[in-house]
C-alpha cells in the first residue's frame, strides 16, 4: 500500500513537474557585477556577485562555474549583439563648428559603422549648466541635429540616425549651476 | 463625423503604440516574431515593438538592441515577450517589463536602469527580476 502512495506521489511529481528556472548574474565586459532582485512568492534572493545562481526550488543562492555558463548559456550569449561604441564630439566654442580632434572622431564613427552588420546611430547633445535647463534641452537637441546633419554629410543614411537632446541632466564634469564647463558642452553618438 | 473622430483617435494611438521598442541585431538559423495575428520572420534591421513575442526553434537565435541601449538574446527552443517597453530619451525614464516563458535569454542592461533601478523586470513562470545595472542569463528548462 505504502508502495502504491509513493508511486502515485512520484508520478503525480512528474506530471505536475514545474519547470526549473535559474537565473545567474554575470560580470559585465567591464568587469562590473551589478544586482538582480528575484521574487518568488513571499521569497526574494539578492544576487550581487559574479555568478551568483537563483535556482526554483531551492533556498539557497548557488553559484555556476564560467563553464557551467558557457555549457547552458553559449549559444544565447553569442546572440548578444555588440556593445554601442561610444564617440564624443566638441563644437569649437560659440560655434557650430567641430574642434579638429572631434573631426578625427567623426571618421571612427564610419570605421565602427563598417565592423557591424547593419549599424543604426544615435546621437545624444548634452549642455553645460549655463542657462535654464529647458533652454538647454532644446539647446542640446539641436546641437545633436547638426550632428546629425555631419553624419548624413559623409554618408550615413539619414533614417539609420536618431538624435535626443539630455540637456544638462548629465554631466560628464559635475558642476555647480550656471558654471560654463567646455567638457560638458558635447555630443555624444553611439553606433549599435 | 464621430465615426472618423474614432477612426482618427484609434490611429493615432495605435500609432503611439508602434513605437519602436528596439531593433533585431543578430539573427541564427529559425526565428519568428508573433505580433498580433501575424507571424514573422525575423530579420536583422527589423524593428521590435511592445507586445512582440519572439520565437526561435531548436537551432535559433535572436539578439536585439533596445532604444536605451538594453541588450537582449534569445537562445535556442525559446519563448520571450516584451510585455512593455517605454523609454524617454530626454530624461531616461521608462518602463521595460518582458517574460521569458522558456528557453535562455541573456541581458545586458541599458540607460533606463542607471537612471531608475526599478524600470526593469524580466518575468519567468515562477519569479520576477528587477534588475539593477548587470549582465544576467536566465533559464526556464522543462525539466
Amino acid at each position: 500500500m505504502a508502495v502504491v502512495v509513493v508511486a502515485v506521489m512520484v508520478a503525480l511529481a512528474i506530471f505536475t513537474a514545474t519547470p526549473v528556472e535559474t537565473v545567474t548574474v554575470l560580470p559585465s565586459a567591464d568587469g562590473h557585477v551589478g544586482t538582480v532582485v528575484v521574487q518568488r512568492g513571499e521569497a526574494q534572493q539578492v544576487l550581487h556577485e559574479a555568478y551568483a545562481t537563483s535556482r526554483s526550488g531551492q533556498t539557497e543562492v548557488t553559484r555556476l562555474s564560467a563553464d557551467e555558463v558557457q555549457s547552458t548559456y553559449g549559444r544565447a550569449l553569442h546572440a548578444l549583439p555588440a556593445l554601442p561604441a561610444t564617440f564624443l564630439l566638441y563644437f569649437v566654442t560659440g560655434t557650430d563648428e567641430l574642434t579638429e580632434e572631434s573631426k578625427l572622431e567623426l571618421n571612427k564613427v564610419l570605421t565602427a559603422m563598417r565592423a557591424r552588420p547593419l549599424p543604426d546611430v544615435l546621437v545624444i547633445g548634452h549642455t553645460d549648466t549655463v542657462g535654464d535647463p529647458a533652454a538647454n534641452d532644446r539647446l542640446s537637441a539641436q546641437r545633436a541635429e547638426t550632428v546629425k546633419g555631419f553624419l548624413a554629410g559623409i554618408g550615413i543614411p539619414v533614417e539609420r540616425i536618431r538624435t535626443a537632446g539630455r540637456g544638462e541632466r548629465e554631466l560628464l564634469v559635475p558642476t555647480a549651476s550656471n558654471v560654463d564647463e567646455p567638457r560638458n558642452r558635447r555630443v555624444e553618438i553611439n553606433v549599435r | 463625423m464621430r465615426a472618423s473622430l474614432a477612426v482618427i483617435l484609434f490611429s493615432v494611438s495605435a500609432a503611439a503604440l508602434a513605437a519602436d521598442a528596439g531593433e533585431i541585431k543578430v539573427v541564427r538559423g529559425a526565428a519568428h516574431i508573433e505580433r498580433g495575428s501575424e507571424r514573422l520572420p525575423v530579420k536583422v534591421g527589423m524593428p521590435v515593438q511592445e507586445a512582440d513575442r519572439v520565437v526561435t526553434g531548436i537551432d535559433g537565435t535572436v539578439g536585439i538592441t533596445f532604444a536605451d541601449n538594453s541588450l537582449l538574446s534569445i537562445g535556442p527552443s525559446s519563448n520571450f515577450a516584451i510585455d512593455h517597453y517605454v523609454f524617454d530619451s530626454t530624461t531616461h525614464a521608462g518602463k521595460f517589463d518582458s517574460t521569458l516563458s522558456k528557453g535562455t535569454l541573456a541581458v545586458v542592461s541599458g540607460k533606463m536602469v542607471k537612471q531608475s533601478p526599478d524600470a526593469m523586470h524580466v518575468r519567468t513562470p515562477s519569479a520576477v527580476m528587477g534588475v539593477r545595472g548587470t549582465d544576467f542569463v536566465v533559464r526556464v528548462a522543462d525539466h
